[in-house]
């Protein structure tokens, strides 16, 4: 299919659930790509994890009762979000472990859960792997008015977020209240989780949350830009897995996933300095570096790992 | 300022942890323009110390004054120099907004740096002699620059006490040296400045004063009238006269 049909069935009435999906999709994909950014940078993957698995009994619950999803969702993750944080006082087990019993055992809740609700089987898969159909117009607003808070929150947060993510004991010793700003990341991390399952489904929100930001970590050395790149990214791919998805008949949140991995890969092996392309010019460029400093100054920025540190230490 | 309050007073501390008492009795002050060095050996309780100062650990007798009032963290006035493998070098970021970070409590939520905060960045650069790489990434820093970096962190709130947490380890000897002679120019603009340390040599030779710790400070002195005294150091380190420490000692 080429992108003109994609874009006229994107069009077409008949299909009114397409462009809600591409909608809450690319919505979902800039959110956690910017959220993303501190799970990455902090090394939060596994809590990113745990908060994925921790929504799903709370959406299993929305579910049968016939809810809201993102409530359910949020409620259920929080909820063991704080439990792990009270738990994980007890030093005698460390926090991955905490984390562990209770991720497993919030997603082995929700199976139990929503088996008690009709069309058993159905739901599960739609929930674990992602579907593009059934998201009603309410979701849009919800989705959109999530991300909107959410974004808003990392915006004038930032500045206490870096200060802990670089240093807890200093933080804390200049005031900032590391513990409270820990539960706001978890929160925000869980909010980010809950408006993306519905398409990508629980099992591969995951990559949403890391992998956009995984690639944006490899292209920058500044946070700004990080933080740019990686909702971009992540929305990027959201469109085009959607797109080759609707093509080829292949399951949505998949083939969404399986375009940030190459992305990733990409980023890889053709990054401007950390890539393994780069790497190999570099061995290279001492010799040419005349060539081009007299052709293309202006366009060539030096590689700081080729200069000779400045004086000062 | 009061001319007769000590800018960092530690005044009989004792501090628990756990139900284990780490210190007992603890008394320390440091005054404005003195660079004093903290030593002792593993376990003495040198970081709980420095924890107890921070207002971070509540001691369960005595009390800590800076500048005369109790420390409290956010409100007393104390820049701490963590250990470097504290800070995670591999974060996207410049000197200039680690170093700004180092304003982050001061200015409180959801403030944005204005102009002032960034000319005090610039200051406490130009103070560790940073400036130059002041664009640069973290994580491209060598040990030495990291340390200044750190140090010019805790530098940007302009603080009355610099607390420096083993500033010299994994650094070779001429970084020591200018690190040594930096710590003591702070001290000398006006800073009371403590720092803990494994190196006795960095530290007789540059600090003004040395106080010896195991569970509670066991001497002040000047170097040279430390160094006169083994004694002392056999019973803060627990070590006998024959110890390659005491021989240090002497040739220093």
């Amino acid at each position: 299919m080429n992108p003109i049909d994609f874009l006229t069935d994107l069009l077409n009435p008949d299909l009114a659930f397409l462009p809600k999906a591409l909608a809450v999709a690319v919505m979902s994909s800039i959110v956690c790509g910017v959220v993303g950014t501190f799970v990455v940078l902090r090394g939060m993957a596994f809590i990113g994890d745990a908060v994925a698995h921790a929504v799903f009994p709370g959406l299993a619950v929305a579910f049968v009762v016939g809810g809201n999803l993102v409530l359910g969702g949020t409620i259920a993750g929080v909820l063991t979000a704080v439990l792990v944080a009270v738990f994980s006082q007890n030093r005698r087990l460390k926090e991955d472990s905490i984390i562990g019993v209770f991720f497993v055992a919030a997603f082995a809740l929700g199976i139990v859960i929503i088996s008690q609700a009709p069309g058993y089987a159905g739901s599960l898969q739609q929930f674990l792997f992602g579907s593009i159909t059934g998201i009603p117009d309410s979701d849009l607003y919800v989705v959109a008015g999530t991300g909107v808070v959410v974004l808003a929150v990392v915006f004038l947060l930032s500045k206490e977020f870096v200060t802990i993510s670089l240093d807890r004991e200093s933080a804390r010793a200049m005031g900032v209240p590391v513990f409270r700003l820990d539960l706001v990341l978890y929160i925000l991390v869980t909010l980010a989780v809950v408006i993306s399952v519905q398409t990508i489904g629980n099992i591969l929100v995951l990559a949403l949350l890391i992998t956009p930001a995984a690639t944006a970590r490899l292209l920058t050395d500044r946070l700004g830009i990080m933080m740019m790149l990686a909702p971009v990214i992540g929305g990027v791919s959201a469109l085009v897995g959607l797109y080759v998805s609707w093509s080829w008949d292949f399951p949505t949140g998949g083939t969404i996933v399986l375009v940030l991995t190459a992305a990733f890969l990409t980023a890889w092996f053709l990054a401007p300095r950390q890539g393994l392309l780069a790497k190999h010019r570099g061995r290279n460029r001492i010799r040419t570096s005349e060539i081009r400093a007299t052709a293309t100054t202006a366009l060539i920025e030096p590689d700081p790992d080729l200069q000779p540190l400045k004086a000062g230490a | 300022m009061n001319a007769s309050v000590a800018a960092l007073a530690v005044q009989n501390v004792s501090v628990d942890l756990g139900g284990r008492s780490v210190l007992t009795g603890t008394d320390l002050t440091v005054d404005r323009g003195e660079l004093v060095g903290l030593i002792g050996p593993n376990g003495a309780g040198k970081t709980t110390l420095l924890r107890t100062v921070l207002g971070l650990l509540a001691p369960s007798a005595g009390r800590v004054l800076v500048e005369g009032r109790p420390s409290r963290p956010g409100r007393a006035p104390i820049g701490y120099v963590p250990q470097r493998h504290e800070f995670a070098w591999d974060f996207p970021i410049s000197v200039a907004d680690a170093v700004m970070t180092g304003l982050t409590g001061a200015l409180g939520p959801f403030r944005r740096p204005g102009a002032a905060q960034w000319e005090a960045v610039a200051d406490a650069l130009e103070r560790v002699r940073m400036t130059s790489l002041a664009d640069r990434p973290v994580g491209q820093l060598s040990g030495g620059q990291r340390q200044r970096v750190l140090v010019a962190r805790a530098l940007a709130a302009q603080p009355a006490v610099l607390l420096l947490d083993e500033p010299f380890t994994g650094l070779d000897m001429p970084t020591q040296e200018l690190l040594t002679v930096l710590f003591a120019d702070l001290a000398r603009e006006g800073r009371a400045v403590l720092m803990t340390t494994h190196d006795l040599l960095s530290a007789l030779d540059g600090c003004d004063r040395i106080a010896l710790l195991n569970r509670t400070v066991i001497a002040t002195g000047t170097p040279t009238e430390l160094a006169a005294d083994p004694a002392l150091w056999m019973a803060t380190f627990g070590v006998g006269p024959d110890s390659a420490l005491l021989r240090i000692l002497k040739a220093a």
